[in-house]
């Protein structure tokens, strides 16, 4: 078995420096990974049991939904918020590959392209979405309301949260704190974005798109 | 020799005093703390217990009015499952996971930290609602509509919601983090086919917290918002539902119990092969039984659910799911029976508590399938058999386990034996107490009695069983003080322990009692599940500095390979810090903000939070060890 | 452990005698129905199996403890084997029984009723049980009669939080939830009144929300349901008096008593309180005195109750309770 250490190892002398320069092996995952990914996983689980609430509630004693009159949601504005934040990770991953082959401007182009289109979303569902929506029906309306409000601003909180890491990311990219061998943080923060990505398309599906069946 | 140690100690101690009191990384100390705060809140929530059987000693009793009988039990279910149970079993993996395992920290020793702080300050914000006398009266799962502001209004029930998702954030740090250090800083050669049954245990237990405590987080954050906000998840008037309440509750809460019985289960597998002076029969069974049930755990929480009035199938379903999840502990069982048949027992105080775990989880056990059964479910289902059961399964399960851990593992913790007469005389108290305040319950049950009354009447056949009871009760308690004394004797006057005083097999048991700050002096290399007995000249190695890395030129462990833990890199572990516990404080903030819905206050916590992870992570460099 | 022994057959031998003492015992193993019979029997045999895996673990741990070693006798055999046939094989054995057995006897339990069976509808407030007749016209509380020999369907809801209804006695308990109405079949064979009780913690006075169940001869029932739909007859003299009071303080605001004006449902109908035989969801015997008690300070007695203490002269209160008494 081919061990890489990262630094000079003798057992017997029993002196080891940790000197830290070579890149760990690629197989290998730091535990600051694991980490981020089992945050993920809790995360993802929330978001599992609202939206397997929100189907419970629909099916359980709802003949007709969206009740109360409230009209099918609209698919225009949801459509362009999914534009902005999908196409979002694209720059993102630019970043990631940016960092990881040590091109710095990659990396620092991609997180402030990545973090435009965040904002833009929020912008989009703050500033429009939700007026619109507010006109027709609020979370104390109905049921139908409080599950709307709930999965959809808790989304729209982690694309803060998101928007938070990277706004992080950049500053410390700009700090020069990245490079080849240290960027666990930007891999964390990508991470963590293309898990606000996905989880967007399922909040899509189940609110705006699902009533329609 | 001297000299590494001497080296490791000037990099790993922490500065004394107060300061470092707030600021320690050590998992340690913060294990122990953890044990410490736990038993408090222990013998706080058994106290509890005492009134409500004093209370229940005779028919018709007003000791304490109803209100005050509410606040009580349910006060003492949260306390001793949210606050003693759970938190007390990830002490003992804060102290002697890393211990076991050959490392020199946790993962992440900063959050580690955190989350201790999160669990006193939680604590503290439930336990606050008694002093004031607006604790929680709806028992520990809560139900809805009870719960809800039109039948609760006043801030006991915010107490519960806010306290639980409060205390939910610590719990979950805490997985991950027990998950990471055990894939990750498991000592060089300590393979997954290696490790001790305890740290198995608390791996399952670990991904049982990830995917539980979701669900019991969303079902809490669904009812402050309907409480707080006017929301309508909960109200049927607007389309919600209070069953959704039910599901969401015992998602959790099923495996919730399994959460805080595996790790003491994992503790009898490492415990009792010690005592029996022999391997553990069946390891991989074993192993692969606290996985198993920590996941058909997860497929059977509507057996809480069966008078509900759900579909047939529905229940034939969960009725099956819940007889399958007995088969993992009986194996278990059965391979603890047998390691003792093929051993040689030596019968001391910790192996007494163990025996004394078999007898009484089996009794809890078997009452378990009974209720699988749907029609005796539907008769007896929230009667005191049930409050039978599950004291049989929670005290038998994980009550005696943690005394038989605290006696074996206080030596090591604390350097000094405990007295084994005294802790004889407390295991015989405990046990008897136990059986004679909780077998009669079984028979108040089939009696007809339902739980959560705060008096009943005379002559319907309940009286002299619940007598019974009250006394046995009282007994248990003396059981618990005569430990406590014996704890207070031996931590100032007990003979010193040594290494190994239990001639026991895993890796802590190789360093001094209690462990350097540094805890090994060089990693060990381990070749076999039972280090110490197959290796016996280890632990001079350790000492010597020749086992395996040294590492005594910075703050350093090492991380291995998840499967195989083969060495992949040095890590550079942080060391003290105050970040943790400032960001606890923020939570604290603002979850008492949002208990009084002073929404100005909340956001000056979540600036000061803020504040916390942005000072921490800046000094982290880079994120790979929190 | 040789007292453990010991007390477990003390135990067993308690059991046993539990159904021949304590008549007035809500006991589930004194079934006095075809449900609670079912699940008696369901019990027993579940009791045997436990008891039977019991002693084998015990009995092993025993001969483990005890058994006698040679000092340098070596064991043989890694056990495993043991471990599976005693930890997977045999307990697959017996819980496919217990599966098959139970689920037979849900089957039975659940057994959709006849159409015709007799209708009560209980729906479960804070903390009294209101029943209801809708054949027979009948309304009352706390009491639910019934025929013996003849299955009667019960639909079960909630006019507040959850309640669960429960006669041990009878058969299995059923959840009274907000936006439901869930249906039970209860039966009882013999003559008899069997205690019940709310089973699902609903508040201060859970523990003291309780109710009979009585059931007669079929004939007997019917004389029942005819005497307690008749509207209230025309009173005289202290009833009369007492007849003004009540229309005349708060008592109205909350309780019915049909032929009078009389109709709030927020409390128990009185209409024929008289013939009822407790007060306050089986809290107290009905008389006259207990009910002078209630009357005037039911927070005394059953602490949260909603209902308010009346304010009243000692002769309007003689009246009151002359009438309150008469409507049998
Ligand atoms: C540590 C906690 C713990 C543990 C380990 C268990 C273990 C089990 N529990 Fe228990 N349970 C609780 C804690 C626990 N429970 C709590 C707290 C409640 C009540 C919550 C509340 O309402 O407040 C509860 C309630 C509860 C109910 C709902 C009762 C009701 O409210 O109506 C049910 C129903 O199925 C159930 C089933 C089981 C089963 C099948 C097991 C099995 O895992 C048991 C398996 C073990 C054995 C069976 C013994 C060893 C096995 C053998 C020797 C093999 C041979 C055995 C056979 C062939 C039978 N439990
Ligand atoms: C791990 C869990 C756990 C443990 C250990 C216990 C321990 C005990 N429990 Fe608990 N219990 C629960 C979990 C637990 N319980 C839960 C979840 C519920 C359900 C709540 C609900 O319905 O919502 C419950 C409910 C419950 C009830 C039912 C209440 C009701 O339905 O109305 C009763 C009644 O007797 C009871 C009694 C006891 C007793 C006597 C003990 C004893 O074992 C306690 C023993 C401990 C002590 C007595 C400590 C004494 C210490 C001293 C005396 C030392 C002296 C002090 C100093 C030196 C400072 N419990
Ligand atoms: C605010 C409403 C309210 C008012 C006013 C009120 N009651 Fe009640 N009453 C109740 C409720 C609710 C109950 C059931 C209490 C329980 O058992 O928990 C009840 C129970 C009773 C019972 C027992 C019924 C039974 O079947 O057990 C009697 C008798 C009674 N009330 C008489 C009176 C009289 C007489 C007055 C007027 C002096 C009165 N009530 C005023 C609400 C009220
Ligand atoms: Cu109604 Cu409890
Ligand atoms: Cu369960």
């Amino acid at each position: 078995m081919a061990l890489e250490y990262r630094g000079r190892y003798d057992a017997m002398s029993s002196s080891f420096a940790p000197t830290a320069t070579t890149a760990p092996d690629a197989r290998t995952r730091e535990s600051g990974w694991w980490g981020m990914l089992l945050f993920i996983t809790t995360e993802a689980t929330i978001f599992g049991v609202l939206f397997a609430t929100y189907f419970y509630l629909r099916f359980k004693n709802m003949p007709v939904w969206p009740p109360d009159g409230i009209k099918q949601p609209t698919l225009g504005l949801p459509l362009l918020m999914s534009a902005f934040l999908l196409t979002s990770s694209i720059p993102m991953h630019i970043a990631e590959l940016g960092v990881k082959k040590g091109k710095q401007t990659w990396l620092k182009a991609g997180l402030a392209v990545s973090f435009l289109l965040g904002v833009g979303f929020l912008v989009i569902m703050l500033g429009f979405e939700y007026p619109e929506k507010l006109k027709e029906f609020t979370p104390q309306t109905d049921v139908y309301g409080s599950l709307f409000f709930l999965i959809t601003g808790l989304h729209g909180t982690h694309v803060l949260v998101g928007l938070a890491m990277n706004a992080w990311a950049q500053v410390k990219a700009a700090r020069g704190r990245f490079d080849q061998a240290h960027h666990l943080t930007m891999l964390n923060v990508a991470a963590y974005w293309h898990f606000v990505d996905v989880i967007w398309i399922f909040v899509f599906l189940t609110l705006y798109f699902s009533p329609r069946f | 020799m001297a000299a590494i140690a001497e080296r490791l100690t000037s990099i790993w101690e922490e500065t004394p005093g107060l300061a470092s009191w707030l600021t320690t990384v050590d998992h340690k100390r913060i294990g122990k703390r953890y044990i410490a705060t736990a038993f408090v809140f222990f013998v706080l929530a058994g106290l509890e217990a005492m009134v409500i059987r004093v209370q229940l000693a005779r028919p018709d009793q007003a000791l304490v009015s109803p209100d005050a009988y509410n606040q009580l039990f349910t006060m003492h279910g949260i306390t001793m499952i949210f606050l003693f149970a759970t938190p007390i079993l990830s002490g003992f993996g804060n102290f002697f996971v890393p211990l076991m395992i050959g490392a020199r920290d946790m993962a992440f020793p900063r959050l580690n930290a955190f989350g201790y702080w999160v669990f006193l300050f939680a604590g503290l914000f439930m336990s606050f609602s008694l002093i004031i006398g607006k604790a929680p009266t709806d028992g520990w799962f809560n139900y809805v509509p009870f719960a809800l502001t039109h039948y609760s209004p006043g801030l006991n029930i915010d107490f519960y919601g806010l306290g639980i998702i409060f205390i939910g954030i610590s719990s979950t740090t805490g997985a991950i983090n027990f998950i990471v250090t055990i894939f990750k800083m498991r000592a060089p050669g300590m393979s997954i086919n290696r490790m001790p049954l305890f740290v198995w245990a608390v791996l399952s237990t670990a991904f049982a917290i990830v995917f539980a405590l979701p669900s019991l987080t969303v079902a809490n954050v669904l009812l402050e918002l309907d409480r707080k906000a006017g929301f309508h998840f909960y109200d049927v008037s607007h389309g919600g539902d209070p069953i959704l309440w039910q599901h969401l509750f015992w998602i959790f809460g099923h495996p919730d119990v399994y959460i805080i019985v595996l790790p003491a289960l994992g503790m009898v597998s490492t415990i009792l092969p010690v005592f029996s002076r022999r391997p553990i029969v069946a390891y991989p069974y074993v192993a692969l039984s606290t996985v198993a049930v920590g996941i058909v755990g997860f497929g059977v929480w509507v057996h809480h659910m069966f008078a509900t009035g759900l579909p047939q199938l529905s229940m034939t379903f969960f009725s099956a799911a819940s007889m399958m999840v007995v088969i993992p502990s009986g194996i278990q069982m059965f391979a603890w029976v047998i390691t003792i048949i093929k051993g040689r027992p030596v019968y001391t105080v910790p192996f007494l508590f163990i025996i004394g775990f078999i007898v009484t989880f089996l009794i809890g056990g078997l009452t378990g399938p009974m209720f699988a059964a749907v029609p005796f479910d539907q008769q007896i289902t929230d009667s005191y058999f049930v409050v039978a059961h599950f004291h049989y399964v929670l005290f038998g399960g994980a009550v005696f386990p943690i005394f038989g851990a605290l006696y074996y593992w206080l030596p090591k913790m604390t350097g000094r034996l405990m007295n084994e007469r005294l802790g004889k005389l407390s295991f015989w108290l405990i046990f008897i107490g136990f059986q004679v305040t909780f077998f009669p319950m079984h028979i108040m049950g089939l009696l007809g009695m339902p739980r959560r009354i705060y008096t009943y009447q005379a002559g319907l056949g309940w009286d002299v069983w619940n007598m019974i009871s009250s006394i046995g009760s009282f007994i248990l308690a003396a059981g618990v003080l005569a430990f406590i004394v014996d704890y207070f004797f031996s931590v100032r006057r007990g003979r010193p322990a040594g290494d190994n005083p239990w001639a026991a097999d895993t890796l802590e048991w190789a360093i001094s009692s209690p462990p350097p700050a540094y805890n090994f002096e060089s990693i060990p290399h381990v070749r076999s599940r039972e280090p110490l007995w197959e290796q016996p000249g280890l632990p001079e190695e350790i000492r010597r500095g020749t086992a395996g890395p040294v590492l005594d030129e910075g703050h350093a462990t090492v991380a291995t390979s998840v499967l195989d833990a083969d060495t992949e890199e040095i890590l550079e572990m942080p060391g003290e810090s105050s970040w943790p516990v400032v960001t606890a404080l923020g939570m604290l903030v603002v979850f008492s903000a949002l208990l009084v819905s002073h929404l100005a206050l909340a956001a000056v916590g979540l600036l000061i939070m803020a504040w916390g992870i942005a000072g921490w992570l800046w000094n982290t460099g880079d994120v790979t060890t929190l | 452990m040789r007292h453990l022994r010991a007390r477990v057959w003390f135990l067993i031998t308690v059991a046993f005698l539990l159904p021949a003492c304590s008549s007035a015992s809500p006991s589930a193993l004194r079934p006095r129905g075809p449900a609670a019979q079912r699940i008696d029997g369901l019990w027993w045999f579940m009791f045997w199996i436990a008891l039977g895996v019991f002693c084998v673990v015990i009995g092993m741990l025993l001969f483990g403890m005890l058994r006698r070693r040679k000092p340098d006798s070596v064991e043989r055999g890694s056990g495993e084997t043991a471990v599976v046939l005693l930890g997977i094989v045999a307990p697959v054995i017996i819980l496919v029984t217990l599966f098959v057995v139970s689920i037979h006897d849900l089957n039975a339990l659940s057994a959709p009723a006849k159409t015709n069976a007799l209708t009560v509808n209980v729906i479960g407030h804070d903390w009294w049980w209101e029943v209801r007749y809708p054949q027979q016209h009948v309304v009352t509380a706390n009491e639910i009669h019934i025929p013996t020999g003849k299955p009667v369907l019960l639909h079960l809801s909630t006019g507040d939080v959850i309640h669960s209804f429960w006669v041990p006695q009878l058969s299995e308990k059923t959840d009274m939830i907000p936006g439901k109405i869930n249906r039970m079949l209860i039966q009882a064979d013999h003559p008899g009144v069997y205690r019940g009780q709310c089973a699902e913690f609903c508040g201060l006075e859970h523990a003291r929300m309780s109710f009979l169940v009585i059931a007669e001869a079929p004939a007997q029932f019917d004389a029942w349901t005819a005497a307690e739909s008749q509207p209230l007859a025309a009173t005289t003299g202290a009833a009369a008096r007492g007849e003004k009071v009540f229309l005349h303080s708060t008592c109205v605001s909350c309780h019915a008593i049909q032929g009078t004006s009389a109709s709030a449902t927020d409390g128990p109908d009185l209409t024929h309180f008289g013939s009822r035989r407790t007060i306050a969801a089986n809290t107290l015997p009905n008389t006259r005195g207990n009910l002078a008690a209630w009357i005037e300070d039911p927070q005394g007695i059953k602490p949260g109750a909603d209902m308010p203490p009346a304010v009243l002269e000692p002769s309007q209160l003689q009246a009151l309770l002359t009438f309150v008494e008469g409507l049998k």
